[in-house]
């Protein structure tokens, strides 16, 4: 069992879980309250969901041996983008109002998207590079379409998409639910997995063997500002507005964190979305449990940064290993006898 | 004065991969001024065994000792440090940097932590010079070169560190024969100067060359140890296989068969009018027919993999057209298209342009096949391990596993997966690039019969071959390529050894 890629992620997740439960006894109670589920759980998963979907869609970039590092300002981008196209309106609750401000934040995330796509499958610019124009220049864009302030909107239906509730359960629950499963099924019940992983471990030769390798990258890159995108309408509808400076900031580095927990390697081929699903529930659960221990928030990076380097070692077979006194060969291997030499 | 002593013993090797017993029991000596030939079929452990003793793999079980003292290598870095040096099968170095920079990575001539690129370029020049009669400009990028010039450099990389055991594994398979012959008159003077040389190679003629002393592996394990002037080259064979070889008679008759056929009036499958690609080759006019196997002779960087290129739409062509039967306007300007009128190509780089590493040998085969239906059309699992069985078995894929990752496999199984990934698009023109390279005689023959009959049932076949002898028992007729241009075309009696030697030659030389 212990052989299994999830079992150290899943590891990871319990004992930080059952951390908690030294400072809050009823860490794990969930209680019923005017017909919504509360609890320190559903929270995680409540507000853990932005960063899942923009895990989800960094996924299938990195293994296309690709990065997106713009994700934290499409985020940004979408929301201002809803928001200020719900406060033009005249009725701000109004169904077909909210529909268009969704609409349209959703097509200009997917467009995005798809112009990261461009820069890297067909200009050739390198991914980091390629997305490193829009992480720089879409903040620019968002407090433009913000005009610098942060919008504000007075609409219960657009705020019903990240802090609503059906069947009890928070509704980005589902959302996050509908687009884990899109992903998955996209990957394993179509071809599309398949290429992707293909086109990660070596491009040569997948578009050799009649890979359409650029369309495979559009379409990833497009996938992944989608995803963004849907964060970033969970993140503004959740307080009701849109703040172009800080909304989705550093989510990139999050993202790509979850991945690698997961499993997927940055250098692209084999992908696990359930995995990444694990990473991005294990990061949100470390900054839960920060605030509720009560660091001191000028150190709280530093503790962060400190979890997440021992979850990266107890994953390393080699560092294991090495624990155990039983070394194998690699780079971590420090402790080896030399050989003997003999003049 | 023959010392007794060799300078390194490995004793009873063991190494298992999941679900794969690599090495059981394997002993293997070196002596000091001499070439040990290593042999076996692909997939016997050769290759195993000599990452084992480079490091790159750790042994389960079994000793090794160097000099009498028993060492225990856990890295590349290790193995150099003890005095063995390595050169790959396929050229393992970095294309981008220069090749100075490629012969001294990791121990460039410093002084105060600066490196003294002058120095090091001069040592490189010279080394070149002196030990390979190679000239080069050694600042240029290493991808400047040609396989060939590239296999020497890191020849060359593994001299620069004084070692005292030199494994060449596969050395040839990129070579052409004055290549080749410049490298045993290498390999002959450094064994003088008291070197052991570890030697791996497909050729027999090769081996029988150079070498002095021969160990043989089969599935693994660990057959005999013999003086190479004690063994006859039959023999040789028997124990490589385990069994006689009746199957290379076999071919030649099949072979003959088929040359009898006329296929001159036969459809024209393919038709290049002045095709042609600057800087890669000259315009040249081909017609290839339906069931013809057409072969592609000439030297190394003839112009023989970019004349394939330009066929399958892996490089653009920028003079000429390509006319394929059947087909009114379809044009080919990539390897998709290409798929899509039914051609298929086996790239002679297997390594990069061949196999997906992580992949496992099913996905490996289904993917061309998947690619041309489509993502959305996806083939059902259960019908993918379907095709995967049937391959594997018709192809005879060594271990017998469909969800092993390729890069377990040996470098001929990954050839024959690589063929079962282009078989299954039924390919109307099937273009093979080297694909009997660093494989060895069994596989080589079932490779080539395989072509025969694919032809016989209507296929046509491009057969690329460094080996003269191979593309002439296969082709029925066969096309020259000198310095980058068409020069003949042979057919019937014309093909024989003498004349194709001498178009490949070029001048009036005899």
């Amino acid at each position: 069992m212990m052989k299994h890629r999830l079992f150290w992620p899943l590891m990871v997740l319990v004992v930080l879980l059952l951390f908690n439960l030294i400072y809050s006894p009823d860490f794990f109670s969930i209680k019923m309250r005017d017909g919504h589920l509360y609890g320190s759980l559903i929270d995680i998963l409540n507000f853990g969901s932005p960063l899942i979907l923009v895990a989800i869609g960094m996924t299938l970039v990195i293994a296309t041996g690709g990065i997106d590092l713009s994700v934290g300002s499409v985020v940004a981008i979408t929301g201002a983008m809803a928001c200020l196209s719900i406060s033009r309106a005249n009725d701000q609750n109004g169904l077909v109002a909210v529909l268009g401000a969704v609409g349209i934040a959703l097509v200009l995330s997917a467009a995005l998207g798809l112009w990261n796509g461009f820069l890297v499958a067909r200009i050739g610019i390198q991914p980091i590079i390629a997305t490193l124009i829009l992480m720089v220049a879409g903040r620019g864009i968002a407090q433009l379409i913000t005009n610098g302030q942060i919008i504000t909107v007075l609409s219960p239906k657009y705020q019903y998409i990240g802090a609503g509730s059906l069947l009890t359960l928070p509704f980005s629950i589902f959302i996050v639910a509908a687009m884990f499963v899109i992903a998955s099924l996209l990957t394993r019940k179509t071809a599309l997995g398949l290429f992707i992983e293909a086109v990660g471990c070596k491009p040569t030769a997948s578009r050799l063997a009649g890979v359409r390798s650029r369309t495979v990258m559009l379409a990833v890159y497009m996938f992944c500002g989608l995803c963004a995108g849907i964060a970033g309408l969970l993140l503004s509808s959740n307080v009701s507005s849109a703040d172009g400076n800080n909304a989705g900031l550093w989510y990139e580095l999050d993202a790509i964190l979850a991945v690698v927990i997961g499993g997927t390697s940055l250098t692209g081929g084999r992908f696990y979305l359930a995995g990444t699903l694990v990473g991005a529930l294990i990061i949100q659960t470390l900054t839960t449990t920060i605030y509720m221990v009560g660091v001191p928030p000028e150190i709280t990076l530093v503790v962060k940064a400190l979890v997440v380097l021992a979850v990266c070692l107890v994953q390393s077979e080699k560092f294991r290993g090495l624990l155990r006194g039983r070394p194998k060969a690699g780079p971590l291997q420090t402790a080896n006898p030399e050989v003997k030499r003999h003049a | 004065m023959k010392e007794l002593q060799p300078i390194l013993q490995m004793t009873g090797i063991q190494k298992q991969f999941p679900g794969v017993k690599a090495l059981s029991g394997v002993d293997f000596r070196l002596f000091p001024g001499e070439v040990h030939a290593l042999m076996g079929e692909n997939g016997a452990g050769k290759s195993t065994l000599i990452k084992v003793l480079t490091g790159v793999y750790t042994a389960d079980q079994g000793s090794v000792e160097m000099e009498g003292h028993a060492i225990a290598v856990h890295s590349p870095q290790e193995a150099q440090r003890a005095g063995i040096s390595t050169v790959y099968q396929e050229v393992n170095l970095c294309p981008n940097l220069s090749v100075a920079e490629n012969i001294y990575i990791g121990n460039e001539p410093c002084r105060l932590g600066r490196i003294r690129w002058k120095e090091m370029n001069r040592n490189a020049e010279r080394l070149l010079q002196e030990r390979l009669h190679l000239q080069i400009d050694v600042t240029q990028p290493l991808e400047s070169y040609s396989v060939a010039v590239q296999q020497l450099i890191a020849i060359a990389r593994a001299l620069s560190i004084s070692a005292k055991v030199l494994i060449l594994d596969e050395p040839t398979s990129s070579l052409d024969q004055s290549e080749v012959r410049q490298l045993f008159d290498i390999m002959r003077k450094l064994k003088q100067d008291g070197l052991a040389i570890l030697f791996v190679t497909h050729f027999l003629d090769q081996v029988y060359e150079v070498s002095d002393r021969i160990t043989i592996l089969r599935g693994g394990e660990f057959v005999g140890e013999y003086l190479a002037a004690d063994l006859p080259r039959i023999e040789l064979v028997s124990k490589m296989i385990g069994k006689e070889l009746v199957m290379l008679e076999k071919l030649e008759t099949l072979s003959n068969e088929s040359d009898s056929n006329d296929k001159k009036d036969d459809v024209v499958m393919l038709e290049a009018e002045g095709l042609g690609r600057q800087g890669a080759i000259e315009p040249f006019d081909l017609r290839i027919h339906q069931g013809e196997i057409l072969g592609l002779a000439g030297l190394l960087g003839s112009g023989r993999t970019e004349m394939a290129r330009l066929f399958f739409g892996a490089d653009r062509p920028d003079k000429g057209s390509l006319r394929l039967a059947g087909s009114g306007a379809g044009s080919i300007h990539t390897p998709r298209q290409a798929i899509d009128q039914g051609i298929a190509f086996c790239s002679e780089n297997r390594k990069t342009e061949g196999i997906i590493d992580d992949l496992t040998v099913r996905e490996n085969i289904v993917l061309a096949l998947q690619a041309s239906k489509g993502w959305f059309r996806r083939i059902p699992r259960k019908r993918q391990e379907e095709i995967a069985e049937e391959y594997i078995s018709l192809l005879n894929i060594n271990p017998r596993d469909s969800e092993q990752l390729i890069r377990h496999l040996s470098g001929g199984n990954q050839q024959k997966v690589l063929l079962a990934r282009w078989l299954l698009t039924e390919p109307k023109l099937l273009i093979l690039d080297e694909p009997t390279r660093g494989i060895d005689i069994g596989a080589k023959a079932e490779i080539q019969k395989l072509v025969l009959s694919l032809a016989q049932k209507g296929m046509s076949v491009i057969f690329i071959s460094s080996e003269l002898e191979e593309v002439l028992r296969v082709s029925h007729r066969i096309a020259v390529l000198r310095d980058r241009r068409k020069v003949k075309e042979m057919t019937g009696t014309e093909m024989n050894q003498q004349l194709v030697m001498q178009a490949i030659a070029g001048g009036d030389k005899g």
